[in-house]
């Protein structure tokens, strides 16, 4: 096939371009291990209110100082609420839905995951900033879902 | 004519000489016989355009509803219940009816003109009608109000069992289509043994190749998940393995959308702006790519999804970033036919020859903005199907921004165009109001902009997509994009101005266009003499089981292993 040389040397830009891209996106989750939620774990979503994990939404603040938040999504609410964590350590999220599909992000960081009911979604972040953040379903779920919402405060450690 | 001078110049014969039969076969009968004449042999195509004009009328005005909604100002009938609903319906009518519709209409024409006939005429006639009942099946699901579950349709989110039996008939219908290209095609191989397939018929063959691969993983999703689960057969569905089969069809549908907009950049722009294609083989080259990389890529729709291990994601990601390249030799080629047609012109800078292009010509203006936009959106996607920048944009406005700029313009406003260039060369009638035409398309880049960059800016400050209310009961954070999605709102009028300038010239072309010796429909040749021998890239075949190694590579795994987990189900909800 012959190829013009100005296209060629276009095709050859495109493809270094690409190339860089993979490298910079393969390299970087493989490095410093950054990946999206993919944890397998399945549950029976009816049994979700009395499972003995999920049926108690909580935040479980480690000797470590590391946090673990359980929760749910449901139509319409987050459980629990408002969850407290500390800044700068690592936050473990096991939520999972009892009802449809729910997202869970957590508004001006990149905690952002889908909550599939018959599914765990778990997920580690660090949020270094202090604040209060808005948690917003992002996926939608019903008439009501523009109002399903809920609140991480993220809360500097006590020494 | 004004129309029809613009597309002839710089022009030479067709190819194979096929393309001016409907011109010439009809020379010496007056010109209210040609023009009734055209309307007859393209009765099918316009039939299709028929139905897709109407969708997209019908769903820009919800567009526009849509977007005043969130801005607070008062618009009729909106609450809860009609937003989603109106959703749900706008997603239907414009991404899949307007789109099908037209694709097939279009994948039609271009047969009939480049090979000279259509084989199996009476099933395209069968499909269209299958079509349309399924489109009206599952428009009623939705006005119903009993099925307001968007276009992604996810489970458990259940509709009405009709919503899903007529989309389920819009795709049989669509495979109607796909029927006829194959046999059309097969009867051009059998009649020219050993000559390359025009390089529209490529595309179009193309398209058609990749719907197939596609919709296998939809027909799995509906006639095995949704259909009877919806009937009430089985009490439960599995959300995830739902959405995996619904992304392997949901991504390749894009370039189901995008590759008959690749046929006119590639055939019939470089013509109307009077230069030559800048190289047949390239284009070809480019369409086989998209057969191979169009579908083993879902799992980037999904990064966000428990269940699916991280590898798969990163292959599927790695896969998607493949399919970048040839959408980057397309810019260059299409910009280089435009050179062309510059330089034919007279131009001789190095930038001048873009003031020599019909910028007033409406295909033209279309297609160019169109494809300026494309670059915009094209960038979008690549953030989009970054393995970990995805989780700063997924199900945020940012998406729904970007969406709006490839299939919403780059498609769309593509089609439209070809819709200015059609209607006098199928129906024998003059374009009527063309100054609107001449307009619309600057309406709408104008429009789409303000619309989709703030919809990028939003979305990347955190607001989700989907919303019917933007403002999170007064939560601080959320006052940052209530000015921005106001903007978005204007953007939303202009874009529905530049629809009804669109329909308006549509509608009185058709029904009260002056009548006129129907103009040729040619397209492109190129630069340097096409090969006249059957080459690579025109073994479809081969490319097509190719690509079928690729997807089983990228699902056969993954999908074992879901069908294989423990897994418990879920039963239906409808909260709306």
């Amino acid at each position: 096939m012959k190829v013009e040389l100005y296209e060629r040397i276009w095709m050859a830009l495109a493809a270094v371009m690409i190339a860089g891209f993979l490298a910079v996106m393969i390299s970087s989750s493989v490095a410093h291990a950054i990946h999206p939620p993919s944890h397998v774990e399945t549950i029976d979503p009816a049994q979700v209110a009395t499972d003995p994990d999920f049926s108690r939404p909580r935040v479980e603040v480690r000797p470590d100082g590391s946090a673990l938040v359980v929760g749910t999504a449901e139509m319409f609410a987050f459980k629990p609420e408002t969850v407290r964590v500390p800044r700068g350590r690592p936050v473990t999220f096991r939520l999972t839905s009892p009802d449809v599909i729910h997202g869970y992000q957590v508004v001006g960081t990149n905690a952002n995951a889908m909550i599939l009911p018959g599914y765990v979604t778990q997920f580690t972040v660090v949020f270094p900033r202090a604040g209060e953040y808005l948690v917003a379903c992002n996926e939608y779920c019903g008439l009501a879902h523009h109002l399903m919402q809920g609140k991480v405060i993220v809360e500097e450690v006590r020494r | 004519m004004s129309d029809a001078a613009t597309s002839g110049a710089g022009g030479t014969t067709m190819p194979g000489g096929a393309a001016a039969s409907s011109a010439g076969s009809t020379a010496g009968a007056s010109v209210e016989e040609r023009a009734a004449a055209a309307a007859r042999r393209h009765r099918l195509e316009v039939y299709h355009f028929a139905v897709a004009v109407a969708a997209f009328g019908l769903a820009s005005v919800m567009g526009v509803m849509q977007s005043l909604t969130r801005t607070g100002v008062h618009v009729p009938f909106q609450n809860e219940a009609v937003y989603y609903m109106s959703m749900t319906a706008h997603g239907v009518l414009m991404a899949i009816v307007f789109t099908t519709f037209f694709i097939m209409g279009l994948g039609y024409v271009l047969l009939r003109e480049t090979l000279g006939r259509i084989e199996l005429e009476g099933l395209a006639w069968a499909s269209w009608w299958v079509a349309v009942i399924g489109t009206a099946m599952t428009g009623v699901a939705i006005a119903s109000g009993t099925s307001t579950v968007l276009y992604t349709f996810y489970p458990p989110l259940e509709a009405h069992w009709s919503f899903y039996l007529g989309a389920t008939l819009v795709v049989v219908g669509s495979w109607g289509f796909c029927a006829v290209v194959i046999a059309s095609y097969r009867a051009f191989r059998k009649a020219n043994p050993g000559r390359p397939v025009p390089l529209a018929v490529h595309g179009i063959l193309t398209t058609v190749i990749i719907w197939l691969l596609a919709t296998t993983g939809l027909a799995v999703e509906d006639l095995t998940m949704l259909l009877p689960w919806s009937l009430g057969l089985v009490q439960k569905i599995d959300p995830l393995i739902a959405r995996t089969w619904f992304w392997w069809f949901g991504h390749p549908l894009v370039y189901f959308w995008l590759l008959p907009a690749y046929v006119i950049w590639y055939t019939v722009l470089p013509r109307v702006a009077g230069g030559r294609l800048f190289s047949d083989q390239i284009a070809r080259a480019v369409f086989v790519m998209f057969i191979l990389f169009s579908t083993p890529v879902g799992f980037h729709h999904q990064f966000g999804d428990p269940g699916i291990g991280a590898g798969w994601k990163l292959a599927h990601s790695v896969a998607t970033y493949i399919i970048i390249f040839p959408s980057l030799v397309t810019a260059f080629a299409v910009i280089a036919s435009l050179e062309t047609a510059g330089r034919i012109k007279g131009a001789r800078g190095l930038f001048d020859w873009l003031g020599k292009l019909p910028w007033a010509d409406p295909l033209f203006a279309s297609v160019a903005l169109a494809m300026l936009t494309f670059a915009i959106g094209g960038f979008g996607g690549a953030i989009n199907a970054a393995y970990a920048m995805n989780g700063m944009v997924h199900n945020t406005a940012f998406i729904q921004g970007h969406f709006h700029l490839t299939v919403g313009t780059a498609v769309a406003l593509t089609f439209l165009g070809a819709c200015y260039w059609l209607l006098p060369r199928l129906l024998g009638r003059e374009l009527r109001f063309r100054r609107l035409a001449q307009a619309q398309p600057y309406l709408w880049f104008a429009g789409m902009m303000m619309f989709s960059l703030t919809n990028h800016v939003t979305g990347l400050q955190g607001m989700p997509r989907r919303l019917f209310a933007v403002d999170y009961q007064g939560a601080a954070v959320a006052r940052q994009w209530q000015g921005l999605t106001e903007l978005s709102a204007a953007g939303g009028v202009v874009l529905f101005l530049s629809s009804l300038c669109f329909l308006a010239v549509v509608v009185a072309t058709a029904f009260w266009g002056r009548r006129i010796a129907p103009p040729p429909i040619e397209l492109a040749v190129p630069l340097s003499a096409p090969t006249t021998t059957r080459g690579v890239w025109d073994r479809f075949g081969l490319w097509s089981i190719v690509a079928v190694v690729l997807i089983a590579a990228a699902y056969a795994y993954p999908i074992y292993h879901l069908y294989a987990m423990h897994r418990f189900g879920s039963v239906g909800y409808q909260p709306f």
